[in-house]
């Protein structure tokens, strides 16, 4: 089991996008066939530009066309490159859908994009959520959907992407989050879930930002007494069905916790495991109750749809009474 | 140009011949193929594949090989034929898994099962910014080889052909060229009438683009000239990417679905299927 902060003592965050970059910045150095795409994101002191500045052989800038970067990714890797593309998830998960489905994942290339602004992160209203990457990545043939729940996660992530085949979208927020985990020499692997915490009671199966809100209220239930297991499921697909399973099995109650659209995202897919099972299980999904979202900060919007620390220990406490 | 090799031209029409053919026979045994535009694009694919294109059939994968991408994956089923005469598969193969579970061959091409084909295509708009992609990557090794993308006319409707070409144009690539069969037929009719494309050649140099005017491009002698008159292709040389637009006729060499927007796709009887093959060796013996 990973360690992970005891959030009434610790609350420090990191920018995942800051993180990946970092990490892209150490591995293109050495590793020439890294190319770095992005679309109107390089502005001038940025981490982008750093690499642009480095790199400029492997660095590519599409201009606000997110179509045209999954393409020539998809051109790229074809070629036996290992091509990077960041921009905003909204636009990348939508926009680009038909390239992503058919380019990247029909052709079965490793390409591997990033979205930022993940879920609610945004604070640009619904045009510049990202409620739907999920329901849609998970639907396409040959994909890996993965959402880290936290920077540090994210860096893992990226290395394993390394040797990882096929292509892979992953999902970061738009700033800082929480740290979920206290010591980073845990094992990651993609597809994999991780016990981020044990309990026998019910467990949080939470993705991203959904990590740090069930632990949360993980801890908070503990000194209520109630023992709640929280798995981080950061691959989306393939989905851990094994762990899914056995939390079923174990604690007969499960929550999903998901910034995303509650219709075709981490709840459906754990709903389908459950229910193919055959095991007997309480069930609820917690996330963005499928409406255009309101407006606000991520943290105001998660108590708003009721997905923050609060919202899980009443969801929880009410499928236990 | 004068110093055309005519006999070169009269090899590639001959071989033309022979796949229209080809193509006419895979249409009678599979009942249905999309006909229109892989006769329109027909004399070009066969210059690029029997003579211009450094491409080994025996190793279809090698380094150093020029890059083909089919934007226009509907006329995957002109390529199905070519790699079967250049025996890369048995036409049996062809036949029996065409459109067929478990078969290689669907109506758009996938690459994982056909080596031949750089990309799996069928979604319109898709192989232009793949071949940019690709010339990137010729560009980062300093490789020799070019990328061509075949495109279709109507096709140019979609928006992320022009995002492709934008940039393109601003990393002014001497390793790209487009072609752009250009038989003013899409699948609803004619493209003027659908959402006009003219003035087509303009629009291309207006974003950064040399376009060069194949006038006609089902005539083998103007097809050989535009082809041979392309600097050689060049990963670091900074010009404008070229553009060739080669007017074209859908359903070339068969009179019958010659200009027909309803022959996009379609079966042939045996009755027609004689037809076509008579035509096309009338064309053959009137050319001497």
């Amino acid at each position: 089991m990973a360690i992970t902060w005891d959030f009434a003592e610790m609350l420090a965050k990191e920018s995942a996008r800051d993180k990946f970059m970092l990490k892209l910045l150490e591995l293109a150095k050495t590793n020439k066939n890294i190319v770095y795409i992005c679309s109107d994101g390089a502005p001038v002191g940025s981490k982008q530009d750093e690499f642009r500045k480095l790199y400029p052989e492997q660095f590519i800038e599409v201009g606000i066309a997110e179509p045209n970067a999954i393409g020539i990714a998809t051109g790229l890797a074809l070629s036996g490159k290992m091509p990077f593309v960041n921009a905003f998830g909204p636009f990348l998960s939508l926009r680009a859908t038909d390239q992503i489905h058919t380019d990247m994942a029909y052709n079965d290339v490793p390409v591997r994009v990033i979205g930022t602004h993940g879920g609610l992160t945004s604070g640009g209203g619904p045009t510049h959520y990202t409620v739907c990457d999920y329901a849609i990545m998970r639907s396409i043939p040959n994909m890996t959907m993965v959402a880290p729940s936290d920077a540090n996660q994210c860096v893992k992530l990226i290395e394993a992407s390394l040797t990882y085949p096929g292509p892979v979208y992953i999902r970061v927020a738009r700033g800082e989050e929480p740290l979920v985990y206290k010591d980073n020499d845990y094992e990651y692997v993609i597809g994999k879930a991780i016990t981020a915490k044990e309990g026998k009671d019910a467990t949080i199966i939470g993705v991203g930002i959904g990590v740090y809100n069930g632990l949360v209220a993980a801890q908070q239930l503990a000194k209520e007494g109630i023992d709640v297991r929280v798995l981080d499921m950061h691959t989306i697909k393939p989905i851990d069905t094994e762990a899914i399973v056995k939390a079923a099995k174990e604690t007969g109650v499960i929550v999903t916790v998901e910034d995303h659209n509650i219709v075709g995202g981490l709840g459906a897919a754990v709903a389908e495991v459950v229910l193919e099972s055959g095991i007997p299980c309480k069930f609820k999904r917690l996330g963005v109750p499928d409406v255009f979202a309101e407006l606000g900060t991520p943290e105001e919007l998660y108590a708003y749809y009721g997905y923050d620390g609060n919202g899980i220990i009443k969801q929880i406490k009410q499928m236990l009474d | 140009m004068e110093n055309i090799d005519m006999e070169l031209v009269r090899r590639l029409e001959d071989k033309a011949a022979d796949i229209r053919k080809q193509l006419i026979d895979m249409t009678y045994a599979i009942g249905h193929a999309h006909l229109g535009g892989a006769l329109s694009m027909c004399d070009i694919a066969v210059a690029l594949y029997y003579h211009f294109l450094n491409f080994n059939p025996k190793a279809p994968k090698a380094p150093d090989r020029d890059r083909l991408v089919l934007s226009k994956g509907h006329s995957g089923c002109l390529f199905y034929n070519i790699f079967a005469d250049l025996g890369m598969y048995d036409k049996e193969e062809l036949y029996n898994g065409y459109n067929r579970i478990g078969g290689r061959f669907g109506q758009h091409p996938n690459r994982k099962y056909i080596e031949g084909f750089e990309a799996s295509t069928g979604s319109l708009g898709h192989g232009l910014s793949i071949a940019v992609g690709m010339a990137f990557a010729g560009r980062m090794d300093r490789a020799r080889w070019r990328v061509y993308c075949i495109t279709g006319d109507g096709e140019l409707n979609e928006g992320s052909n022009w995002e492709a070409m934008m940039l393109a144009a601003h990393h002014q690539f001497g390793n790209l060229v487009a072609i752009v069969d250009r038989n003013r037929i899409q699948g609803n009719g004619w493209t003027e009438d659908t959402v006009a494309l003219e003035p087509l050649a303009s629009k291309w140099e207006s974003f950064g683009w040399e376009v060069r005017v194949i006038e006609d491009g089902n005539d083998m002698k103007q097809v050989v000239e535009a082809l041979a008159a392309l600097p050689p292709s060049d990963p670091v040389e900074r010009r404008k990417p070229i553009c060739l637009i080669a007017n074209t006729v859908k359903g070339k060499g068969i009179a019958f679905m010659e200009n027909e927007p309803k022959w996009h796709a379609g079966g042939l009887s045996k009755e027609k299927r004689d037809e076509c093959i008579r035509l096309i060796e009338e064309a053959r013996r009137a050319r001497g």
